[in-house]
């Protein structure tokens, strides 16, 4: 890869991916609402319906549902649809044609089809939208036999991811973290991809392990900061994908560190860290815990508005510090 | 067959008959019928075949409604698409389906359509231009209109036909969807099989409109309703949408009035309608008697190949069901193949 490298926003990034697919493939095309002269909620379309023309970059009326099945429709005819949600919250309009029908055809029909379908969803906390507008529903979907489930954390992998996601033959579901869309990074300038399958270990650390995702793993890299004054060494690992997990490196992990925290925007209970726990609890790893587990998530309410309430309903920088402390107790 | 080809062969024989009779060949016309009938003993031997506990879980047959999914059909070839519904083993045949493999996949087997991942209810045969059948009212709607952008797309002269019942028409999809193939001006033809009743609640009770094709007033798109029992109805019909849709002019919904002989599916106990309702279709409006009087008295069949097409169709669900028995049943070892798509 010998393409320039600069610093771009991660919005920038996915723009560029659409771009570079558009460019590449004729049956690429984009579908949501208000994505063309708006230029999507967020401006992640930006200027590409200028670009492409609105035969590629189509707005389309709000209806989630049909919208979602039109491009369920296209992609087992020949096409391959990049379908927006406006804020992934508007998903739950659509679920009948995502969880029902996208997920399942493949499989309802023996291998016949392949439904190459990439969906994009804004998602998570912080924007002081309030409860119909800021929810992390990604475990959700990660439920789902038949999709596969990203959530890139920088502006490299959400260009890499998305890139990936598009050549892929079955449906991918990308969760943005709205608050990401402005924060840069590192982008090289050409085609490249990231693969959907793998976890990466962002920061090798000795005494604990931090399986965190989406902005989570900011926030995660800079509780590090903090505690390695105090002589704590923590490895951060950004999942990067929900479905498939990545076992092998949370299990190696945790077997190398003994001692497991996830942090995550979804709901607690039920969430991405209660896989997390189990998938170690189920291996080799648990023999060599030394601590118990700790998962922090989302409060059990919907998102509030006021901003104190707001904040303290998810899981903060100095939530992972004090938890961290908590599990390397007595070690450090 | 020959002397009767030469009969409707004739300028003034051909002049005088309805006109979609004049747009068809008396084989085309026979193939109809061939077809119609195939699908009721389709349907007859799978209620058999469940009756014996060759068949696993339930299903919806469409016995009674028969002309509805041929004539729908007639119109189109194997490059169009259609979507059905948990109804759909009509739509399946009259797509060019082979039984073979439908009572296959109905035993669960490997050589059925899904590989019997499927079953009744998920039906699909993609080389024939059919994208299947589907378990949830109203899901295949806004599927055929991405089909039909697809189409649009890449600029080809294919329709999409979307079958769905009376029920649909109260989802929210049917009006997204709708909407949608409208602004667009998609090659779409959407058919509404009413059979009078969404399970057991009649379209009285569900539907504020007398037509459902009334429904299409508010997406700017021709509406029209049809007798779905009387073939010449429900062929012409489809025949003017699809050449409207090939010729770049936007979507049509037919509302194709029938009747299912059957309950809704193996449960159902018809307790929300009268023997005598039942036994009126029956008698005075099955599709198959009706179309097969209508080729007769035009000249168009006679009795004697009437009963060939019947003995042909007898032994080819009898091969099938042979075909269906025989073939391996999938390992459970293959599970969770075609969850994704192997690399």
């Amino acid at each position: 890869m010998d393409a320039q490298v600069r610093e771009i926003t991660y919005s920038q990034a996915i723009r560029e991916a659409l771009a570079l697919a558009l460019e590449r493939d004729p049956s690429v095309y984009l579908m949501g609402e208000d994505i063309g002269v708006y230029g999507g909620a967020f401006q992640v379309t930006g200027d590409l319906v200028e670009r492409f023309g609105e035969d590629r970059v189509m707005d389309m009326p709000i209806s989630e549902l049909a919208g979602a099945g039109v491009s369920v429709g296209a992609a087992l005819t020949g096409m391959k649809p990049v379908f927006e949600f406006q804020f992934s919250d508007f998903a739950t309009l659509a679920m009948e044609q995502i969880v029902n029908q996208a997920a399942k055809l493949r499989y309802m029909l023996g291998g016949a089809v392949s439904v190459p379908l990439v969906m994009r969803f804004p998602a998570g906390s912080g924007t002081g939208a309030a409860a119909q507008h800021s929810q992390s529903l990604e475990a959700w979907f990660a439920h789902v036999p038949g999709l596969k489930v990203v959530q890139p954390s920088t502006p490299y992998d959400a260009k890499g991811l998305l890139l990936a996601a598009i050549e892929d033959p079955d449906p991918v579901m990308i969760f943005e973290h709205k608050l990401l869309y402005k924060t840069k990074g590192r982008v090289p300038e050409g085609y490249y991809t990231v693969p959907l399958d793998k976890a990466e270990i962002v920061r090798t650390g000795e005494h604990a392990s931090v399986v965190a995702t989406s902005i989570m793993v900011h926030k995660a890299l800079a509780a590090a900061e903090r505690l390695a004054g105090e002589g704590i060494d923590l490895e951060v690992i950004d999942l990067r994908s929900l479905r498939p997990i990545d076992r092998d490196t949370i299990i190696r992990s945790a077997s190398k560190t003994g001692r497991v925290m996830s942090v995550y925007e979804g709901v607690k209970t039920l969430g991405i860290g209660t896989e997390i726990s189990a998938i170690i609890a189920e291996s080799e790893a648990f023999d060599l815990l030394d601590a118990p587990i700790i998962r922090l998530g989302a409060a059990e309410t919907p998102v509030p508005y006021n901003p104190d309430l707001e904040r303290a309903s998810v899981p903060q920088e100095e939530d992972i510090v004090e938890a961290a402390r908590k599990l390397v107790k007595g070690l450090v | 067959m020959a002397d009767q080809k030469d009969r409707v062969g004739g300028a003034a024989g051909r002049a005088n008959l309805p006109e979609i009779y004049q747009a068809l060949s008396a084989e085309e016309l026979a193939e109809a019928l061939r077809k119609m009938r195939l699908i009721r003993a389709f349907e007859e031997g799978a209620e058999q075949a469940y009756m014996r506990g060759l068949i696993h879980g339930t299903m919806h047959l469409s016995i009674g409604q028969e002309a509805s999914a041929v004539g729908a059909c007639i119109p189109l070839s194997d490059a169009d698409y259609i979507t059905s519904t948990h109804r759909g083993h009509g739509h399946c045949i009259a797509k060019g389906a082979d039984v073979k493999r439908m009572f296959a996949e109905f035993f669960g087997k490997t050589d059925g359509y899904c590989r019997g991942r499927g079953g009744s209810m998920h039906i699909a045969d993609v080389a024939k231009g059919n994208l299947g059948a589907n378990g949830i009212v109203g899901g295949g709607l806004p599927i055929a209109v991405g089909a039909a952008l697809s189409i649009k797309k890449r600029k080809g002269n294919e329709v999409a036909m979307c079958f769905f019942g009376d029920g649909a028409n109260n989802e929210g999809a049917f009006h997204e969807a709708l909407n949608m193939a409208a602004i667009w001006k998609l090659p779409v033809v959407f058919v509404c099989e009413n059979n009078r009743y969404g399970m057991s609640t009649s379209v009285e009770r569900s539907t504020a409109v007398e037509h459902i094709a009334d429904r299409a007033a508010a997406y700017r798109m021709p509406g029209v309703t049809v007798e779905g029992n009387v073939f010449r109805e429900i062929a012409t019909a489809s025949r003017e949408a699809v050449d409207r849709a090939r010729a770049g002019e936007g979507p049509t919904l037919i509302e194709s009035r029938t009747y299912r002989w059957r309950g809704h599916s193996k449960s159902d106990r018809n307790r929300y309608r009268t023997k005598e309702e039942i036994e009126d279709w029956r008698e005075n409006r099955d599709p198959i008697a009706l179309f097969e009087d209508d080729l007769k008295r035009h000249g168009l069949i006679d009795d004697g190949a009437i009963a060939e097409i019947a003995a042909s169709v007898e032994r080819e669900i009898a091969e099938a069901i042979d075909f269906a028995s025989a073939s391996p049943a999938p390992s459970t070892d293959n599970l969770t193949k075609y969850v994704y798509t192997e690399a």
